[in-house]
């Protein structure tokens, strides 16, 4: 099969992520929508890896997991505790600070 | 075919050889940062401020011992072509390490607020409740601030230094991870404070996020994450250039939100007004100075091609058009002192930018000239703003500030220095930073972009003026904001960069060359 084919899923998969990190209200869904986007890049990589014949796009994917999931422990830490202030985990909601 | 080729020839594994010695200040900042951790876990309750507090100051000095003993050696990338350690990543290294070391003196500051610091009692309990009450009666403080904003030092550390994108990413968000952390935690005004962490959070992620697929993209390109074999593909280029430069566009917006340019600057006003007062001086000043150090490295190792240049230029020139236009103009706008200064932190982005576009040593150098220059001022700037306090934490909206010149004449005063330092007032450091970096402009040929800063510069020094004029010749409000008597490690943070905002301004030849020797070194 085409390993290109596996980019232009890439590409899809990065688009749609940022697409659901705009339109999206919800902090859970628009965290999720931004792990979506790495692991587009991760396919990315993994993909560019095959085609160049090297294994350390490879190995690149294992750093960005590490870093995703250090990334949702801090981030659902602060979801969390927005939601037990607020009682609602909508980026709307939180409208204090603005201009 | 060729995976399963490449496995069978390295089926004997070479250990990679590490130069532990030239990673030191990055590795005694992570080390100090893991020890605070296991202070934490295993120090009492009550001893553990002191500890930790001693502990990230002991690490900052002797990570900057570090920097100063490797001050002379050769430039050279290290661990395995991931490290470029050379005379620039040395200068804004230990540039990072004597800012982080006055704002680690403002951070711990627990004179100015009834014995208590600037972090809530118990980041876990909710605002309001009567578990937060209860820590605060017990007089519980966040201690772990202090090893979350060492791992922050180490990952600014790394992050100028990084010679490939992968390295680039981690140091990344090594560097971003515990401030988001650390922005929800102020004492006063939670709910603001857990905005700002959430804000910053998710618009750091995304931008992350675009910083990572474009090094994906430049990985496709070239075959390799390091900014070397990137620049020899540039140069050379065996494919379209359609890969490089979509590459080029995603790293670069990830790049530029940490340095707060405009159009990515929306999380700059919000989060350094919501964050605890000393960390917004602290991220003002260390993190703008590392995110510089990595756009730089990335421009001119990785894309210092003239090919390259002369298509990423002219963006980067709109950038920081657009960049200084936003942040002088909304900065007029600005009744709240905290986000005035964030917008004339996006302000002086713009400056640096202009800097960074140029791409000749004598602008490399102006770069450098102006980071720790704006940093010590910023960082004093946000000092002064944590005296002036009202019953529920800072007073930060301006109209309360009202003839606070004759009610407590010497913060006042070392406020305005660094705003008259900030409008560009001759006899003052970012004066003399300002004309370095104009003139390399114009000897770099872009008059336009000098004569938009140079607007910009009298616009803003009219909101500086403003609060100046505001602090110094209007009454006192009868029931006007208390100003707090800190203790002697702020007003040492205080003297050192009132001292050096005028004392570089008088003199700046000694860091102008010490910046003209270290520029000139990036290793390739």
């Amino acid at each position: 099969m085409n390993p290109d084919n596996y980019l232009y899923l890439s590409a899809i998969l990065f688009t749609l992520g940022a697409l659901g990190v705009l339109i999206r209200r919800n902090a859970i869904v628009v965290f999720m929508c931004i792990e979506l986007m790495l692991n587009a890049a991760n396919l990315a990589f993994v993909t560019f890896s095959r085609m160049h014949g090297a294994l350390d796009g490879q190995v690149i994917a294992f750093f960005t997991m590490v870093v995703a999931a250090a990334e949702v422990v801090v981030g659902l830490a602060i979801i969390i505790s927005v939601f037990r202030t607020r009682r609602s985990a909508s980026v709307d909601d939180a409208n204090l600070l603005k201009y | 075919m060729s995976i399963l080729a490449a496995s069978s020839t390295t089926a004997t594994f070479v250990a990679p050889h590490v130069e532990f010695g030239k990673l030191s200040p990055m590795l005694i900042a992570f080390g100090t940062a893991t020890l605070g951790i296991l202070v934490e876990a295993f120090a009492p309750r009550k001893q553990r401020y002191g500890i930790q507090v001693g502990l990230a100051l002991v690490g900052i000095a002797a990570s900057f011992a570090a920097v100063l003993a490797l001050a002379g050696t050769t430039a050279s990338v290290v661990a395995q072509g991931s490290v470029a350690v050379d005379g620039t990543t040395l200068f804004l290294q230990g540039t990072i390490l004597v800012i982080s070391f006055v704002a680690f003196l403002v951070i711990a500051e627990r004179k100015t607020d009834q014995n208590q610091d600037a972090f809530a009692a118990q980041g876990a309990s909710v605002p309001g409740s009567a578990a937060e009450r209860e820590t605060t009666r017990r007089g519980w403080q966040t201690t772990e601030v202090y090893p979350l904003l060492m791992f922050s030092v180490g990952g600014m550390l790394l992050f100028p230094a990084a010679n490939d994108l992968l390295t680039m990413f981690v140091a990344l968000e090594a560097l971003s991870l515990p401030l988001y952390l650390v922005c929800g935690l102020a004492r006063h005004r939670r709910l603001l404070s857990q905005e700002a962490a959430l804000k910053y959070f998710l618009l750091g992620a995304f931008s992350s996020a675009f910083f990572l697929y474009g090094a994906a993209m430049l990985y496709g390109y070239a075959g390799s994450v390091n900014l070397a074999v990137i620049a020899q593909h540039v140069a050379h280029p065996t494919a379209g250039s359609t890969l490089l430069y979509t590459g080029v566009a995603l790293l670069g917006m990830g790049l530029l939100f940490k340095v707060g340019a405009a159009p990515f600057h929306m999380w700059t006003p919000d989060v350094y007004q919501g964050a605890p007062t000393p960390v917004t001086g602290f991220m003002a000043a260390a993190t703008k100075i590392a995110a510089f150090g990595a756009l730089v490295r990335v421009l001119d190792v990785g894309l210092g091609v003239n090919s390259a240049e002369n298509v990423w230029r002219p963006v980067m020139q709109a950038v920081a058009i657009i960049t200084m236009i936003v942040g002088g103009v909304l900065a007029l706008t600005q009744r709240d002192i905290k986000r005035m200064l964030a917008y004339s932190a996006i302000l002086n982005a713009g400056y640096l930018l202009i800097g960074v576009t140029s791409t000749t040593a004598q602008a490399r150098a102006a770069v450098l000239f102006y980071l720790p220059v704006y940093g010590v001022a910023i960082i004093g700037a946000f000092a002064v703003v944590t005296l002036v306090r009202d019953a529920g934490g800072e007073a930060t909206d301006l109209s309360r500030w009202a003839g606070l010149g004759r009610r407590a004449p010497i913060p006042a005063a070392l406020l305005a220095v660094f705003l008259l330092a900030f409008a560009g007032i001759p006899f003052t450091s970012i004066f003399i930073g300002k004309f370095a970096i104009f003139q390399a402009a114009l000897a770099a040929g872009s008059p336009d972009l000098v004569i938009v800063a140079v607007l910009a510069s009298a616009l803003a020094a009219f909101f500086y003026l403003r609060v100046v004029v505001v602090m110094f010749f209007s009454d006192p409000l009868p029931q006007g904001p208390t100003i707090a008597h800190p203790s002697i490690a702020v007003k040492t943070a205080l003297a050192v960069a009132a001292f050096a905002t005028v004392a570089l301004g008088v003199a700046p030849s000694l860091l102008l060359h010490l910046a003209n020797n270290s520029a000139g070194i990036l290793a390739k």
